[in-house]
């Protein structure tokens, strides 16, 4: 390991960035604030690739310990980073989509009163990820797991006058720390049984254990409660609820939050503690199946949506199940790569469906799009490339990383690799459904002048007020190219990101120092020449399916439009409680909500706190009064009583003094 | 021949009075004289006191005591008088500012 | 005892006066018995001469009259009456049961005026110049607090 001393600048100078623009943006001119948040965030993805060109996999991993922090007895924890081949990807991605969002959302959010705000939070944001991601140790990987926790809530609310918005925060900051409690519970055993967090220490004694093969033990609990921390932070079954509540957001946040970045952080905490979930086999299966099932359950409810960036959100979820899909069947390197690829699509998705949304005048409706192609043809460009991308389509970068994922999964059981194709059918088909209803046939929305501020949102989806617009008003119009920028480039990286890593499996081996030791299957598979017949057959039905998925979506809302509502309507309440995501939410609000909080209320609130607390505090002061109004009556102003009490005092001192005498 | 405890029986007589005195009656002046009647069993008592033990200095200090009754019954009187002025009653009843 | 008995019983302050004086005439007797006739003729002189005339005067000053009923304290008579009849029976009842009743002759000691002075002169010289300092001062306040009102308040008003 070799120490490299620039590895904390990389979170530092978004924090900066993000002080700057808090304390002072407010009284900045907003030309200051955003090349503030731009320069800061800039500067640390130019620190990233400069780490990356000076980066050697001889010397890796670099690390570097800025500070001391805990030392207990033999327990210490320090404020240390680390670089691997591993969090290199991960810096990447982070900096370098984080960068591009943020200048988009110097044009997306411009007309917003809280733009500084925005800009700030957003490079809060880069740096509590970038400490997740260069973290040495888990508890400093835990603060910055907590601090986009905070970011998420900070910028999911970002409206915070709307309720909806509000409420949106909370519930995505709650879902979250149920799962960081059981990622905190695994830390606690690491601390007990291994006494150290720092992941050379841990892995060390971790590789030292045998594997537990015969049932379960302490890593099979460490690497279920990490999945529990995991799931709720990447937004699995059971704590995938507020991914699609988070929409309440500014699209740049669900672009960056809840698309590249935060989401996947679950996925780099599974990835970066291989080495215990190697070892913990049913752990590792329960990974997998949690993932697969998300991703078939996500992708079904997706078919029902209307709104677009809810389409997307259940697809981020069903997305990341085939990450976490990956990782489950020791496919680590494969769903690290789907991480990267899904960055790239995934956030020029949801750039664009912001620009579809900026053109339209705030409308998030699909029904009500439609024709959009004619009026802004580059967001169609980009969103068409990102859409093949996530369906699969070769040789853009989606198809590699998928594709991976489902080979492992096949040599793992064909029941991961079934149900990964069905979703990736079901997945084609909503993403070119979504283009379909957005971009094909003829507009039917209403004129975007008066859509202004009269939405179906309330106040407007992304800020905007009817003072905003100098373009044309009537219909859509494309977005500036401020806006355009970031998606050219997503689009580009889209088509060519994943043909570079793929190829010869070149990321699979840029990564295998990270993972060495595991069971890495195409470890086995990939020494051979090329790729072997299975293989290509496999690659043959996945594209097959996704072409499939297309040409439905084609039939359906391209050729006879009419179908989807006869569709609807014979299917009656299955299609009802997939529309209405399966009353997953009202379930959890009649099972989890309401007895915590008619419990509280009741034993806690009246219970406790009035009955006990306020109630003690109460009589203790009656008393002191009811006993002073008693007293009081001696200070009469009456003469005679004050001899009387005199002569009753005399009284008993005589008496005390002849008792004396008499003893 | 007189006991001694018979003078001091008389002298405890005497204070009781004076304290019944002071605790009964309601006219200012007559509580002054209870007051005084107190002082006076007192006086008694040392008295005899000095006669049983043969000590002069007993009747010494009677006359301190006298002397002090004299200087306090002048400016009590006084004090009587003032209070006569404004509240124009003589009964301690009445006489209960204090308690404002 | 009699005289006091009376003090108590009497409504009219005059009668109290009047039963004042006779106890003391009384007691100084009781002090020529006990050999102290110093203190029995300062007694006589002093008390009953100076202080009984002095409320004498002031009764007959402020006019008061016999005293009307009016609501006392409970307190007092609750608590005060009580008390002084325990502390009384208590007193009492030691003095007659626990002191050695060693009888005191008459005119036991001689109260010689030469010696008193002796002692006042000598040995308690200080507290006697102390009295004297007290009377004066009982005398100035006396009459600052029965002045009119109006001299006191222009006193007032030139010192404030």
């Amino acid at each position: 390991m070799t120490p490299n001393p620039y590895l904390w600048v990389v979170p530092i100078l978004p924090l900066a960035g993000a002080a700057i623009n808090g304390l002072f943006g407010r009284r900045s001119s907003k030309k200051t604030i955003s090349t503030v948040a731009l320069v800061f965030c800039g500067a640390a993805f130019a620190m990233a690739l400069y780490l990356a060109a000076g980066f050697s996999s001889a010397s890796a991993p670099y690390y570097f310990d800025l500070a001391h922090w805990i030392r207990s007895g033999n327990f210490q924890v320090d404020f240390s980073f680390y670089l691997d081949q591993l969090s290199l990807v991960m810096l990447l991605v982070v900096t370098g989509v984080g960068f591009l969002i943020h200048i988009y959302s110097v044009g997306y959010m411009w007309d917003d009163d809280g733009y500084y705000r925005f800009m700030s939070y957003l490079n809060l944001f880069m740096f509590f990820m970038l400490t997740l991601v260069l973290a040495k140790n888990y508890l400093v990987m835990f603060i910055g797991w907590e601090g986009v926790g905070l970011a998420s809530y900070l910028l999911i609310g970002f409206w915070f006058t709307k309720d909806s918005a509000a409420a949106a925060g909370k519930k995505a900051f709650i879902v979250n720390r149920i799962g960081d409690f059981g990622f905190l519970i695994a830390l606690f055993l690491m601390i007990k049984h291994f006494g150290s967090l720092d992941f050379t220490h841990v892995f060390a004694a971790v590789r030292s254990l045998p594997t537990e093969t015969a049932g379960a033990g302490l890593l099979t609990a460490i690497g279920l409660l990490l999945m529990v921390g995991a799931a709720g932070k990447s937004a699995q079954i059971p704590l995938y609820v507020w991914l699609p509540d988070a929409m309440e957001g500014p699209t740049p946040v669900s672009a960056l939050i809840h698309a590249a970045t935060m989401v996947t952080a679950g996925v780099y905490m599974v990835a970066r503690s291989s080495a215990i979930f190697e070892r913990a086999p049913m752990a590792m299966m329960v990974v997998a199946i949690i993932g697969t099932l998300t991703a078939l359950f996500a992708a079904t409810i997706g078919i029902a949506q209307t709104d677009i960036k809810k389409v997307l959100a259940y697809s981020t979820v069903s997305q990341l199940g085939y990450m976490f899909m990956a990782c489950g069947v020791g496919a680590f390197s494969a769903g690290i790569f789907h991480l990267m690829t899904h960055a790239f699509f995934k956030g020029l998705l949801f750039l664009a469906a912001g620009s579809v949304i900026h053109g339209v005048g705030g409308e998030q409706d699909m029904r009500k799009m439609g024709g959009l192609r004619v009026y802004m043809p580059w967001t169609f460009a980009t969103m068409g490339t990102a859409t093949l991308a996530i369906a699969g389509i070769p040789p853009l970068a989606g198809f590699w990383s998928k594709d991976e994922i489902l080979w492992q999964a096949f040599n793992a059981s064909w029941v991961y690799w079934l149900i990964g194709v069905i979703t990736a059918f079901i997945t084609s088909f909503y993403m070119f459904r979504l283009m379909y209803m957005t971009f094909g046939g003829e507009y039917r929305g209403a004129a975007v002048q008066g859509a202004h501020g009269r939405d179906v949102h309330g106040l407007d989806a992304h800020g905007h007020d009817d003072r905003s617009h100098g373009h044309g008003h009537g219909e859509p119009h494309e977005s500036p190219w401020v806006m355009l920028g970031p998606l050219v480039v997503l689009a580009v990286l889209s088509v060519f990101g994943g043909w570079v890593a793929g190829y010869n499996n070149h990321f699979e081996h840029f990564l295998a120092p990270v993972f060495q030791g595991t069971s890495d299957v195409a470890q086995e598979a990939s020494p051979e020449a090329g790729k072997s017949t299975l293989e290509y057959l496999l690659m043959v039905v996945s594209v097959g399916v996704a072409g499939l998925g297309w040409f439905l979506a084609y039939l359906l809302y391209s050729r006879r439009p009419q179908l989807p509502a006869r569709i609807a309507a014979s299917l009656g309440g299955l299609y009802q409680a997939v529309a209405n995501k399966y009353y997953i939410d009202e379930l959890y609000a009649v099972l989890f909500v309401k007895p915590l909080i008619d419990g509280s209320t009741t034993i806690l609130w009246h219970g406790v706190d009035q009955g006990v607390i306020d109630a003690a505090v109460n009589n203790s002061a009656d008393a002191a009064r009811h006993v002073s109004d008693r007293a009081r009556h001696m200070q009469s102003g009456n003469l005679r009583s004050y001899a009387g009490w005199i002569a009753a005092g005399g009284a008993v001192v005589i008496a005390y003094m002849v008792w004396m005498g008499l003893r | 021949m007189v006991p001694l405890s018979y003078y001091l029986l008389l002298s405890g007589i005497l204070f009781m009075c004076g304290v019944l005195g002071f605790l009964i009656k309601r006219n200012i002046i007559t509580i002054f004289m209870s007051i005084e009647l107190m002082l006076n069993g007192v006086n008694l008592s040392f008295v005899a006191f000095a006669a049983h033990w043969h000590a002069l200095s007993g009747q010494v200090f009677v006359f301190f005591v006298m002397v002090v009754a004299a200087a306090e019954a002048a400016v009590g009187l006084a004090i009587i008088i003032a209070v006569y002025r404004t509240r124009e009653t003589l009964n301690v009843d009445q006489v209960n500012l204090l308690k404002l | 005892m009699a005289g006091a008995i009376n003090l108590l019983v009497q409504s009219h302050p005059i009668n109290s006066a009047l039963s004042l004086i006779a106890v003391m005439a009384a007691l100084a007797a009781e002090y020529l018995l006990l050999g102290a006739e110093f203190v029995a003729a300062v007694q006589v002189i002093v008390y009953a001469g100076a202080i009984m005339v002095l409320f004498l005067i002031t009764i007959m000053l402020l006019n008061a009259g016999a005293e009307e009923r009016t609501k006392g304290s409970r307190v007092a008579i609750l608590l005060g009456i009580p008390g002084v009849l325990i502390g009384g029976v208590l007193v009492a009842w030691t003095l007659l049961n626990r002191s050695n009743t060693q009888a005191v002759p008459i005119g036991a000691l001689k109260g010689d005026p030469k010696d008193i002075a002796r002692l006042l002169f000598h040995d308690f010289l200080l507290p006697f110049e102390v009295t004297s300092v007290l009377i004066l001062i009982a005398i100035m306040g006396a009459v600052v607090l029965a002045s009119r009102p109006r001299a006191v308040a222009s006193g007032l008003r030139k010192d404030g």
